[in-house]
């Protein structure tokens, strides 16, 4: 087929910047050379990837995903269910201000938000009106989280609020017209038939939050290190590529776990009503 | 008066400064099957968002059984609506579609398996309870649609143009159906439609709607054979209607010649329209006694030929015949007199302004 030939150029660029550098990480990750000049396969770079310090930064960055993937849909949610509510130009204004923070680069709004939770930052000049003593907000747990919120909020709300809008509303007045009040109505009809956009939404906050670097850094100062900023040091800092592709691997074998495990459920929603 | 189940009260309303409909006032009896006929945006479907409750009328009262409904959301109406795409739930399969209505009232298990299935039966899809929405046919979620809405027992059925996705013939069947187990459950009926042959063949009431009011109320035989005005006269198939004067009882002229007619009541030489089906007219060869033309169509529509006459009276005549005419040659119609149907005037115009 002729048409082969279009694929091409996409195809030289797969093996050149994904396929090749995938190889490098394995061969990095399993191979050492030895004082002789030998290549021999090893287990060590994976052995100290998996020292008990960068497993507790590992179980961090699991844990730090899951409270914020929890948050933004609590938050996303509603909000989704809210702006389907909303008319049409309304609407379309309120999902252009859930955007339009999208377009700017995440590090300026991520420096943003470190002027905004500074000792001498707004928000504690605002609470020295009350006569509130400074209040540590910068470098805290609570920091990096809300900057993780802040920051993957629309990856949630955007997947479900399309759902929502593409929810027909005969099925709504269906419901209604059988018998269901609002809140039936809610739990039986619209949320198995959005279950389909929560779970992307929950695919698309909590795996890159898992790797997410920079973020915790700036908000968390060095306290509260995660996978991404891990992985980076080892790469930029420490210069141990090695040690630092092992890491890569055992990121992306968590990854595809995680893919397998959602595309599980997302299976079953779609097929099994919830009720 | 008692067996009023429905009554619509002066209904008017408006969308965003539109009117829909325009004081309309309507009875609906019970086990009565009513259709609402009309072209579409006569309003005949805010009619029955209004019955469903999910539409409020923006002035006049909807009576349910003398109480006003107006204000009581969709969920606790006694009524039931088959809506005009199915909206079967997509997560669901065709038996838990059919008991969403029996589980929101909480009936046993036992219950709701007994009465699906009966359900089922009824619609003919017994044994398809696991099949899931998206691998039935038009018809088959039709039905699903229908079962899903009897099964709640519901005093009065909606029914919004439930047959239009269907194919000729298998719609044919599903109106047979319709009216069977309309009968056989004794439910009131109340069914949208802008087909007037579907209207014809399963009311028991027809009201014919147009821009927003109710045109005619009437059995089908009445509104065939009585139509008030020009409107329901031409959408409940098509007429000659031409324009004539009473000259007295029994005694109508139009077209230049005078012709016994069964009307009567009108003053003497009082303005009125004719209205004359095309299949009452009967070809006969041309003479001094019959309204004459020149043939200048012929189609075969199967069960008869329509054919146009170019009369020399200055009406093209639409004439249905089951012999066909030659185009070009020449022609005489004859009708008697109990096909001639008389219309005051003021109504015609009424409806043609």
């Amino acid at each position: 087929m002729k048409k082969k030939f279009f694929a091409l150029p996409y195809l030289v660029w797969m093996v050149l910047f994904t396929v090749v550098p995938l190889i490098l990480i394995f061969v990095y990750a399993v191979f050492t050379t030895t004082d002789t000049g030998e290549i021999i396969f090893t287990t060590q770079y994976l052995k100290q990837a998996l020292s008990p310090e960068n497993l507790s930064v590992l179980w961090r960055s699991l844990e730090y995903a899951v409270i914020t993937t929890v948050i933004c849909l609590i938050l996303a949610y509603p909000a989704a269910l809210i702006l389907s509510r909303l008319k049409s130009k309304v609407g379309a204004i309120v999902n252009l201000l859930f955007v339009i923070p999208m377009w700017m680069n995440f590090l300026l709004r991520t420096y943003a938000w470190r002027a905004l939770l500074d000792s001498n930052g707004p928000i504690n000049q605002f609470l020295g009106w009350f006569g509130l003593p400074p209040q540590e907000l910068l470098n805290t747990e609570g920091a990096v989280i809300m900057g993780l919120v802040y920051n993957f909020l629309p990856f949630m709300l955007l997947p479900i609020s399309s759902v929502f809008s593409k929810i027909d509303q005969s099925y709504i007045q269906a419901a209604e017209d059988l018998g269901a009040n609002k809140w039936q109505v809610l739990r039986k009809v619209i949320f198995p038939l959005t279950v389909p956009g929560v779970i992307t939404g929950i695919t698309m906050v909590f795996m890159p939050v898992v790797t997410t670097f920079v973020i915790s850094r700036l908000l968390g100062g060095s306290y509260y290190m995660m996978f991404g900023d891990l992985l980076e040091n080892q790469f930029m800092l420490l210069k141990d590529w090695n040690t630092g592709s092992a890491l890569a691997i055992i990121m992306m074998v968590l990854m595809v776990l995680s893919m397998a495990i959602m595309r599980k459920y997302d299976k079953e929603g779609e097929s099994k009503t919830l009720w | 008066m008692s067996n009023q189940l429905i009554l619509f009260k002066n209904v008017y309303k408006e969308f965003d400064g539109v009117e829909v409909l325009s004081n309309i006032n309507l009875y609906i009896r019970k086990n009565e099957f009513l259709t609402l006929l009309g072209p579409s945006g006569c309003g005949k479907t805010t009619m029955l968002r209004l019955l469903g409750g999910f539409e409020t009328p923006t002035s006049g009262d909807i009576l349910f059984e003398g109480k006003s409904i107006v204000a009581t959301p969709p969920y606790k109406r006694k009524l039931n609506t088959v809506f005009q795409r199915y909206a079967l739930f997509p997560h669901m399969d065709v038996f838990d579609n059919i008991a969403f209505g029996l589980k929101i009232k909480k009936m046993s298990k036992q219950n709701i398996e007994k009465k699906v299935k009966d359900m089922l039966k009824l619609v003919g899809l017994a044994g398809y309870e696991d099949r899931s929405i998206d691998k039935l046919s038009g018809g088959q979620m039709q039905r699903v649609a229908i079962a899903r809405a009897l099964v709640n027992e519901p005093e009065v059925l909606l029914l919004d143009e439930p047959l239009g996705a269907l194919d000729l013939k298998f719609r044919k069947d599903m109106q047979l159906e319709l009216k069977r187990m309309q009968k056989q459950l004794g439910i009131t009926f109340v069914y949208v439609t802008h087909d007037q042959e579907e209207a014809l063949s399963m009311s028991d009431t027809i009201a014919v709607m147009d821009e927003g009011m109710i045109q005619q109320i009437d059995t089908p035989v009445g509104i065939y054979n009585e139509p008030v005005n020009s409107f329901v006269a031409d959408f409940i198939g098509e007429s000659n209607i031409l324009y004539g004067k009473m000259r007295r009882d029994y005694l109508v002229a139009f077209s230049g010649r005078e012709f016994e007619c069964v009307d009567r009541g009108y003053n003497e030489d009082e303005n009125i329209v004719v209205v004359i089906r095309p299949e009452d007219i009967k070809l006969a060869e041309p003479s001094e006694s019959t309204i004459n033309g020149v043939v200048t169509s012929l189609v075969f529509m199967g069960v008869h030929y329509e054919i146009r006459i170019q009369g020399e009276d200055g009406h093209e005549w639409l004439v249905q015949s089951t012999d066909p005419a030659e185009v070009g040659s020449r022609v005489g119609i004859t009708l008697d007199p109990d096909d001639i149907h008389i219309m005051d005037r003021s109504q015609y115009d009424a409806a043609d302004a």
